[in-house]
């Protein structure tokens, strides 16, 4: 469903990404996992067009995406919950998930998934008319996240969700995307805590310095020596 | 006495009893007076001397010198509310207010002892010794000075010690008064033009300043009235809202077509000189509330907004000036013109955002900055001086007019700017709910998340620097036909600071924010003409005061208040983690 084709992306003269190659497939869950300074957060921007890749190219059911701007590719259906919750601090709750929707027109239908993204995260719902930026972390990462909901994605990427939360909490957020993808949302989740990634991800990449160095089922990648190492911290 | 560690145990009751809170007193008093000694120094004092607030009792230089001491006092005492001494309160005030009033009269002594001071400082006069004297001579003024200082510094930590309702009452009162006296020409002439208003006139005011009663009278009703309001506000407004909808609406009407009466009557109530001081008020209520759009709204720091209006105002001036020294001298009607006027100030609002697309913050500023010098150097250039006229500028431009109506003076133009404003607060109400007015609001928190929201920067971006620029285009033609001849230089940097000024200090995207911005930056110094020479020092001041008292503006915006005041009304961090906490175990039940 996504796929990208040796993609190489600069910050200026930073080679940031040399040459990534990942696809996800229709109703999956697929992990990128590496350690600070990998590029994860790079191959996402890259993705949703914030950032445009100098060689190679990205595929959205067989459409082309890359070089398209950051807005259009939304509307192909291309969501993101961005690294660091960065919601919009000043808007409240309700008005943050309003800008989620911004691509769409359809009231009855952004109604309803209100209703679905509230029902996900009851205490979105009753903090509804605080200020994004008065909630408390997780729940701004729960807002982040339903705010990505709101533009009914069909591919959502999640940039470290479980970033800063404690491991209750992380539970949580990890339950919610299991749930996500039962509904059938595709996901491309990125991870620094690797076990919690692979445990609920189908397939699952590891990119290191901008290269993938290792892409395998979830369940093989667990066993892999390197991942348990460097990602699992098992000895 | 107090060690520091049991300070530090029980901050707030020991603070107030620590020695550094009468040393921050002293360090307050003397800032205060280092303040006073330069607003004397600059001729201040002396030229707000002849204006009297209330005839015969106080003037407003008379006010400057006491007012210091008092706001000294007030400073020094302001986070001591909670102290449990009130002695040691009204004590620190009234030290603040000593050591302010201790300035002045030390400046006093040395003009005195030093007459050859004015051959550097031009207003250390003899008439300055004899205000900051209290007009009582050399040493009983001091001494009454210093008296009076003090009093003021421990009247200021007495407030402290009221109940806040009196409190603000007390100051909105002093306000208020104080502002009704420096407003009293206006006021008077107004109230003159009705022969039944005549002696509540005289009631009120003399040939020059309040009268004593009058100014009494107006103080006691304005505490009442805030006393009261503090108390019944807000069962009013809950009334208002539990009326039924019809009800509701009438009434809303009802306010409307009030206010609309009030409006439409204005220049003919107040005369011709306050109508001319309206119609400026206007242009920059237009402008502002256009750089609001851009700024306030948007988010983008434009500073060469004077472009848009020198845009404007030449357009108007080319197409229908009847004069021969310019080539392309139109002749045509302001109305035929209006339209141009605006479509190449929207033009040029999309050539100016074109480049700055990708710039932001400081950088899009200083981009701003030289656009708006670019075209009033365009303007005055010898260069081009066939087309725009040079340093000599672009004369002849006729007045505007529907049929045989002319709008030739400042109370007929006063329409014209009213339908400007009336079209721009409109445009600004209804692009702030819009779905283009979230968009900008996203825009304005953060350019990357807004784009994966689907926001289309590039239009966004061109669409508040369009509209922006209509609104100035506007201002400028409407400038231009106003004064019949415009020159380069009445184009130039200081317009584009004082709308943004306008706009800080009104409150960044708040509409009847800036309306009240340009009230009170634009039309108060019209009303007072001693603040001519002081204009640009009060404005940086109140900038400065602004930011630090109150950076959302007079009246803030929704979502900037949220912002500005989170600190205050957040959840501590603790508290975010015991959320937190609740919010896991939520998740591991559920
Ligand atoms: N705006 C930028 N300008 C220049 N270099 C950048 C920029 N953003 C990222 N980089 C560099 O690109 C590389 C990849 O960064 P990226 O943010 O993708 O890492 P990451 O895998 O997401 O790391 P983390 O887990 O810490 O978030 C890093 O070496 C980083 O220093
Ligand atoms: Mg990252």
């Amino acid at each position: 469903m996504l796929e990208l084709r040796d993609v190489h992306s600069y910050y200026g003269h930073i080679h940031a990404l040399k040459g990534i190659s990942l696809s996800v497939e229709k109703g999956e869950i697929v992990t990128l996992i590496g350690a600070n300074g990998a590029g994860k957060t790079t191959t996402l921007r890259t993705i949703s067009g914030l950032l445009h890749p100098r060689h190679g190219s990205i595929w959205l059911d067989g459409e082309r995406l890359d070089g398209l701007p950051p807005d259009i590719i939304v509307r192909k259906g291309v969501g993101q919950s961005p690294e660091g919750r960065q919601i919009f601090p000043r808007l409240t709750v309700m008005e943050n998930l309003e800008m989620g929707a911004y691509t769409r027109n359809d009231k009855e239908g952004i109604r309803r998934d209100l209703e679905h993204v509230f029902g996900l995260f009851p205490r979105l719902a009753e903090r509804r008319n605080q200020p994004g930026g008065t909630l408390s972390g997780g729940e701004q990462q729960m807002l982040a996240i339903g705010r990505a909901l709101m533009c009914r994605p069909r591919v959502l990427l999640l940039d470290e969700p479980s970033m800063g939360l404690a491991p209750l909490l992380v539970e949580t957020i990890f339950n919610i995307i299991r749930e996500l993808n039962r509904e059938g949302t595709t996901i491309l989740l990125v991870e620094q805590n690797a076990a919690k990634a692979l445990a609920v991800a189908h397939r699952g990449y590891v990119i290191e310095t901008g290269h993938i160095v290792l892409s395998d089922n979830a369940a093989n990648l667990r066993q892999n020596d390197l991942v348990r190492k460097a990602y699992l911290g098992e000895t | 006495m107090t060690t520091p560690t049991t300070s530090l145990a029980q901050p707030t009751t020991t603070l107030a009893t620590a020695p550094s809170a009468w040393r921050d007193a002293l360090r307050i008093g003397l800032i205060g007076g280092v303040c006073a000694v330069l607003v004397a120094l600059i001729g201040m004092i002396e030229a707000f001397s002849n204006r009297n607030i209330i005839a015969g009792v106080i003037t407003l230089g008379t006010l400057l010198i006491i007012g210091s001491a008092f706001l000294s006092g007030y400073f020094a005492t302001r986070s001591a509310s909670d102290s449990p001494r009130a002695a040691e309160v009204i004590g620190r005030g009234a030290l603040a207010g000593l050591m302010t009033s201790l300035f002045l009269t030390l400046l006093a002594l040395f003009v005195n002892a030093v007459p050859t001071i004015r051959s550097m400082f031009i207003n250390a006069s003899p008439a300055l010794v004899q205000l900051l004297t209290l007009g009582q001579g050399m040493p009983a003024g001091n001494l009454l000075l210093l008296v009076v200082g003090t009093m003021m510094g421990a009247l200021a930590g007495l407030l402290q010690l009221v109940p806040p309702v009196f409190h603000r009452s007390l100051i909105i009162g002093v306000v208020i008064t104080i502002l009704i006296g420096m407003m009293q020409d206006l006021l008077r002439v107004t109230f003159q033009n009705w022969s039944a208003l005549r002696p509540v006139s005289n009631f009120f005011f003399t040939s020059n300043g309040l009268a004593p009663a009058g100014a009494a009278t107006i103080f006691a009703l304005a505490i009442v009235f805030n006393v009261v309001w503090s108390q019944r506000g807000d069962r009013v407004r809950a009334g208002i809202r539990s009326l039924p909808p019809a009800q509701r609406r009438a009434l809303n009407l009802g306010l409307v077509i009030f206010g609309g009466i009030i409006l439409l009557a204005l220049p003919w109530v107040v005369g011709l000189f306050f109508s001319e001081v309206l119609v400026n008020v206007g242009l920059f209520v237009l402008m502002a509330l256009g750089l609001n759009i851009v700024v306030g709204f948007a988010g983008l720091l434009d500073l060469g907004y004077v472009a848009f209006y020198a845009i404007g105002a030449y357009m108007i001036g080319l197409l229908t000036s009847t004069s021969k020294e310019i080539v392309f001298a139109g002749g045509w009607s302001f109305w035929a013109a209006l339209p141009f006027a605006i479509a190449v100030a929207i033009l040029a609002g999309a050539i100016l955002g074109i480049p700055v697309l990708k710039i932001r913050g400081d950088y899009l500023a200083i981009v701003t900055l030289g656009f708006g010098e670019i075209i009033r150097l365009l303007a005055q250039s010898d260069f081009l001086k066939p087309v725009l006229g040079g340093s000599r500028g672009v004369e002849l431009i006729p007045k505007p007019a529907i049929g045989p109506f002319e709008f030739a003076g400042p109370q007929e133009l006063y329409y014209l700017i009213l339908a400007g404003c009336v079209i721009a607060v409109f445009v600004s109400l209804r692009l702030k709910d819009s779905r283009q007015g979230r968009a900008w609001m996203a825009m304005r928190e953060d350019e990357d998340v807004a784009q994966t929201m689907g926001i289309n920067l590039v239009n966004t971006k061109l669409l508040a620097f369009m509209i922006g620029a209509s609104l100035a285009g506007i201002a400028g033609a409407i400038f231009a036909s106003k004064l019949a001849i415009i020159y380069p230089h009445s184009f130039n940097l200081l317009i584009s600071i004082l709308v943004l000024a306008v706009v800080i200090i009104g409150g960044m995207g708040s509409i009847p924010g800036v309306i009240l911005g340009a009230l009170v930056l634009v039309g108060l110094p019209e009303l007072l003409r001693e603040f001519s020479d002081y204009r640009l020092l009060l404005y940086g001041a109140a900038l400065v005061l602004m930011m630090l008292v109150r950076p959302e503006g007079l009246w803030p915006e929704e979502a900037r208040q949220r912002e500005l005041h989170e600190a205050e009304e957040e959840v501590s961090l603790s508290e975010k983690l015991a959320d937190d906490e609740e919010l896991a175990r939520e998740g591991a039940t559920g």
